[in-house]
């Protein structure tokens, strides 16, 4: 027992050294890219002073650099050095159609294609009468496609080794695994929230469910994109629930929005009601955006403290932090999940329930 | 104001990422619901109603032999009262037959005796009367001896004439 806990003990040790001896090559690195960043630029005096300006990090642009979607897929290193793989730009255009093509074009914002140049991740047109949609793959996208993919290929081949080995055989490997949370989805979730009628909603709840989960955790990788922590993303959930919420809900639902009672109060009441309709998905886009985005922004920031205070020996407390706020998000990634697919199950089994408003009208007129 | 205008992107929707979203979610809804939640719900729900019905029908089965039992305890019961029944009978049957034998030789026996009684008293009434001869025929003889004896000479005879003639002298 005492052998065991010493050699954790050491383990957690030798892994705290190794976290900071890490952090500190990459400062060190860092400081060396920017001198020579700074030597190359010597000539333009102008420019070698912006560099030696940044070499306080700034922290908030690193931050909000690693949060936000990018068109091109960065992976470590820097200037030449790097890893970066560039994604395709598809731009429609109500002058020039649809364009499409690769984000290298752009050399990390340096040079501008087709009158379009990249500032800071945003695709401007010099044509000022220009309007364009920018569709491009960003990295977000790509991820999203991996996401989908891996779902994909996870329940479908599920679903094959139900096909395959049948009902009578116990549940095995991947089916083991996912059986009992899509039956905790299926029981918990959505029989619990909606009632009788759950069992068209479960295939929706589930699809939320396993795609919000396999983002988030594929979002706590490094270098990987942080897709739930996006508003576009999850703007688009919301809106799906917005309307599988109220395509489904009872006439004493919209009665209720509409006719709320006492009559009297209806020029106040309606308007509040209706406002209620499109603040509970907008409550559920901006929970889940800010729960993940700011999980990454304290973890970045705790990294970011090394840099702040320009100095190594901060680095077993960010590592220290990191670890802990990581293993939190761990719990984040599957709690938010839950909890976007149960208020969704929540809110259709309100917009289903019969309120029994009838009968009170009823009961009413008869006084 | 530079940090503003990064706070905007991060809360400003991008129209393609709502666009590739809007796409994929809605094909992923459809190709899972399909070919992932429709088999794998349904075949947890067949699963889940086999295990059920397999439970009841053991339940019952338990059901079943618990009756069965009982009614073997019932038939073994039975049986046991029957045997009792049959053992207690076999019992009387006995004791009826041994005191009816019992009964009927002690009537044989006084049946004997009394026949036996009848025959002895017979044959002493026989004996008696044969006695009461052979005393007669031995009285007759002995009368008869002592007459020859006392009329064989004439001194008695007269004697014997003067005495019954004295009797009736007398008379």
């Amino acid at each position: 027992m005492i052998c065991k806990i010493n050699t954790s003990s050491l383990l957690k040790a030798v892994s705290v050294v190794f976290f900071a001896f890490l952090s500190f090559l990459s400062y060190s690195n860092k400081q060396s890219q920017h001198s020579s960043v700074s030597e190359d630029h010597s000539v333009n005096k102008s420019v070698h002073e912006n560099t030696t300006k940044n070499e306080t990090v700034d922290i908030t642009k690193v931050a909000f650099e690693h949060i936000l979607d990018s068109h091109s897929w960065h992976f470590w290193g820097e200037g030449h050095d790097a890893l970066v793989f560039s994604l395709p730009i598809i731009i429609y255009s109500n002058t020039k159609g649809l364009q499409a093509f690769m984000s290298s074009k752009f050399d990390h914002g340096q040079a501008s294609y087709n009158n379009y140049t990249l500032v800071d991740e945003k695709i401007i047109s010099s044509d000022t009468k220009e309007s364009f949609y920018d569709l491009s793959i960003t990295k977000n996208v790509v991820q999203m496609f991996i996401s989908v993919a891996l779902i994909l290929w996870l329940f479908i081949s599920i679903a094959k080794t139900y096909k395959t080995s049948g009902i009578r055989t116990a549940p095995k490997g991947k089916q083991s695994f996912f059986e009992p949370v899509i039956i905790f989805v299926r029981d918990e979730i959505a029989k619990e929230n909606i009632g009788a009628r759950s069992e068209k909603y479960v295939p929706y709840l589930l699809t939320v469910f396993f795609l919000i989960l396999i983002n988030n955790i594929l979002g706590l990788i490094p270098v990987s994109a942080n897709l739930t922590g996006n508003i576009a993303f999850t703007l688009v959930l919301s809106v799906v629930t917005l309307f599988v919420t109220n395509f489904g809900a009872s006439g004493s639902y919209w009665k209720h929005i509409f006719l709320p009672k006492p009559y009297f109060l209806w020029f106040i009441l309606m308007p509040i009601e209706l406002v209620g309709v499109f603040s509970k998905p907008f409550a559920l886009m901006i929970r889940l955006f800010a729960n993940i985005a700011g999980g990454h922004i304290v973890v970045i920031s705790l990294v970011g403290l090394i840099f702040i205070f320009k100095s190594i020996y901060i680095a077993p407390v960010s590592v220290a932090f990191t670890l802990f706020i990581d293993i939190l998000e761990c719990l984040v990634a599957l709690l938010q999940a839950y909890i976007f697919t149960m208020l969704t199950a929540l809110f259709i089994g309100s917009a289903m329930e019969d309120h029994g408003h009838s009968n009170e009208e009823a009961a009413s007129n008869h006084n | 104001m530079n940090q503003l205008f990064i706070l905007a992107g991060l809360l400003e929707p991008a129209v393609g990422l709502i666009f590739w979203t809007s796409i994929t979610f809605v094909l992923l809804l459809v190709l899972l619901g399909k070919y992932a939640w429709k088999p794998i719900l349904n075949a947890i729900k067949t699963r889940e109603e086999s295990i059920k019905t397999a439970l009841e029908s053991a339940e019952k089965a338990k059901l079943d032999m618990l009756e069965l039992k009982s009614n073997n305890e019932t038939i073994l019961n039975q049986a046991r009262a029957e045997r009792d029944m049959m053992l207690k009978e076999a019992r009387e049957t006995k004791d009826t037959i041994v005191s009816e034998a019992k009964q009927k030789a002690q009537a044989d026996a006084d049946k004997i005796i009394s026949s036996a009684r009848e025959q002895i008293i017979s044959e002493k009434n026989s004996a008696v009367a044969d006695l009461k001869k052979q005393v007669a025929d031995l009285s007759i003889e002995i009368a008869e001896k002592i007459l020859k004896t006392e009329l064989s000479n004439n001194d008695k005879q007269k004697e014997l004439v003067s005495s019954l003639t004295n009797n009736l002298k007398l008379n």
